[in-house]
């Protein structure tokens, strides 16, 4: 397709060779993960980006010599949200009435292909986020550390869901409590801490993979050997914790098992893996 | 239950096991002529009747769809290699052999789609059944050696859909064993005391306050 600008294209396919990965592999960490991790906003906005390139250069090829559009062109893009279910129906809608040039037909819906799978990378990873602001809301709300991990739009969804969930809880129910037990963060004035606030469970195991040969690690007495890449699934506890050094050896082949700080300790500091590298 | 986490956020359902399984490499056949392919998640093509090119595993199956190309059956889809892999699961009770990781999805999408371009299709498949069957079984009686005491599992050279099905078994297993059985091991740290780092506080405990 000789439309195409060979350098911008080549430039933004490098580029994307591996923000998609790097987009699958946030996604991945997302959901893995129990508590929710930084927001990667420069990836999702170069993907966001890509996918609009890929919109806008096969509307601009297909349309060349063509009816015009029905819609008006989508420069309209909400650059600052997802693009709208409205966008991509609106470029299947076009791709549908150019659908009778053989070899186009083929190429049109294999880009389309690769568009679907890219937007659904970016929606889920995103609505996986939003499922955990939504279940942790007042958690999140009361973290600075938490909220900096949010992008700036789900600061604003998490902030409209705590005084939501607030306002409901006050009115139905707290305002008819006796003083005293009326808080929505604590059982009573007597509780040492807010304990109605569900925390997601971070002593929980999560599975490991490793990227990259990381060599020998002390076990105990025993050496074991996590080797390269897609060999080795390891499956750890994820809080921090001192274990006993009576833990048991299971088997150092097949089933082997680690303490927990060794593990952590020792993960970090090899080069090509890390704990966020969750499987 | 109490104490569990809840599973589903953390679930990989097999579909999307699946989707990132279509991203691996496959070499096709094409027979037709096509310009090249720039789309986000790479570059591909240019395509040229009967010349071999590398396409991701979804762009495969949609092309051979259109019987716009063959696939080439993989190299760890012979029969031959295939055999050996099943004779060596089931000599080594205890390990797993190494296999592509996501050779359960790749193998199901080119039966399901490429039959015809693999040779003696009815024999890999009763194959990769086979291993398939033999290393879920080391899986189930690995799992029963789980107690108390583990802290950490290592599962070397298992594939993508076996560790998804184990997945949420094993992380609510060795949740329940560390809720469950991890103070009696403090105790025994004490007994032994013989480690330098001294056994700290398992921190406050997210309970609702006792009446």
């Amino acid at each position: 397709m000789s439309s195409w600008d060979d350098e911008d294209s080549a430039a933004a396919a490098e580029a994307a060779a591996t923000d998609v990965e790097l987009l699958k592999r946030a996604w991945r960490n997302e959901k893995a993960a129990p508590e929710i991790l930084r927001f990667d906003s420069p990836l999702v906005s170069r993907v966001r980006e890509q996918i609009q390139l890929l919109v806008r250069f096969s509307l601009s090829v297909f349309l060349l010599d063509r009816v015009p559009p029905l819609h008006p062109p989508p420069a309209a893009l909400d650059l600052t949200g997802v693009p709208s279910p409205g966008v991509v129906s609106f470029q299947e809608e076009t791709l549908d009435d150019f659908a009778d040039s053989g070899v186009d037909d083929l190429v049109v819906s294999l880009y389309q292909m690769d568009l679907d799978r890219t937007l659904f990378l970016l929606r889920s990873y995103l609505r996986l986020r939003l499922q955990k602001i939504d279940k942790y809301t007042m958690h999140i709300s009361r973290s600075d550390d938490l909220l900096s991990r949010l992008s700036q739009q789900e600061r604003r969804f998490a902030k409209s869901c705590a005084e939501i969930m607030e306002k409901h809880l006050e009115q139905s129910v707290l305002s008819k409590l006796p003083y005293g037990y009326d808080s929505v963060t604590r059982q009573s004035l007597s509780s040492t801490e807010d304990d109605t606030v569900p925390e997601p469970q971070l002593d929980t195991f999560v599975f490991c993979k490793t990227k990259s040969d990381v060599g020998a690690f002390q076990l105990d007495d025993i050496t074991s050997n996590l080797t390269n890449g897609n060999e080795d699934v390891l499956a750890i506890i994820s809080s921090t914790h001192a274990w006993s050094p009576s833990a048991v050896i299971l088997s150092d082949r097949f089933w082997s098992v680690v303490t927990h700080e060794e593990a952590i300790g020792w993960l970090d500091m090899k080069p090509g893996i890390s704990t966020s590298k969750l499987l | 239950m109490a104490g569990q986490s809840d599973p589903h956020l953390s679930i990989f359902s097999p579909s999307e096991v699946e989707f990132v399984a279509e991203d691996e490499i496959v070499e096709i056949v094409p027979n037709i002529r096509m310009d090249a392919l720039n789309m986000i998640c790479g570059d591909f093509g240019p395509f040229f009747p009967q010349i071999p090119t590398k396409v991701p595993l979804w762009l495969a199956v949609a092309l051979k769809k259109r019987s716009k190309c063959t696939i080439r059956t993989p190299d760890w889809m012979t029969v031959d290699r295939l055999t050996q892999v099943l004779e060596a699961e089931r000599e080594s009770p205890r390990e797993f052999q190494p296999l592509p990781f996501h050779y359960i999805e790749i193998s199901k999408l080119l039966f399901d789609h490429a039959r015809d371009d693999i040779s003696d299709a009815y024999l890999v498949r009763s194959l990769i059944e086979d291993i398939r069957d033999v290393r879920f079984h080391k899986v189930e009686t690995g799992l029963e050696t789980i107690s108390g005491r583990t802290h950490a599992v290592k599962l070397k050279n298992l594939s993508a859909m076996e560790v998804n099905i184990v997945r949420p078994f094993m992380v609510r297993t060795l949740q329940a064993f560390y809720k469950h059985d991890s103070p009696q091991m403090i105790q025994q740290a004490d007994n032994t005391g013989s480690r330098a780092t001294p056994v700290t506080d398992r921190g406050p405990r997210r309970d609702l306050r006792r009446r």
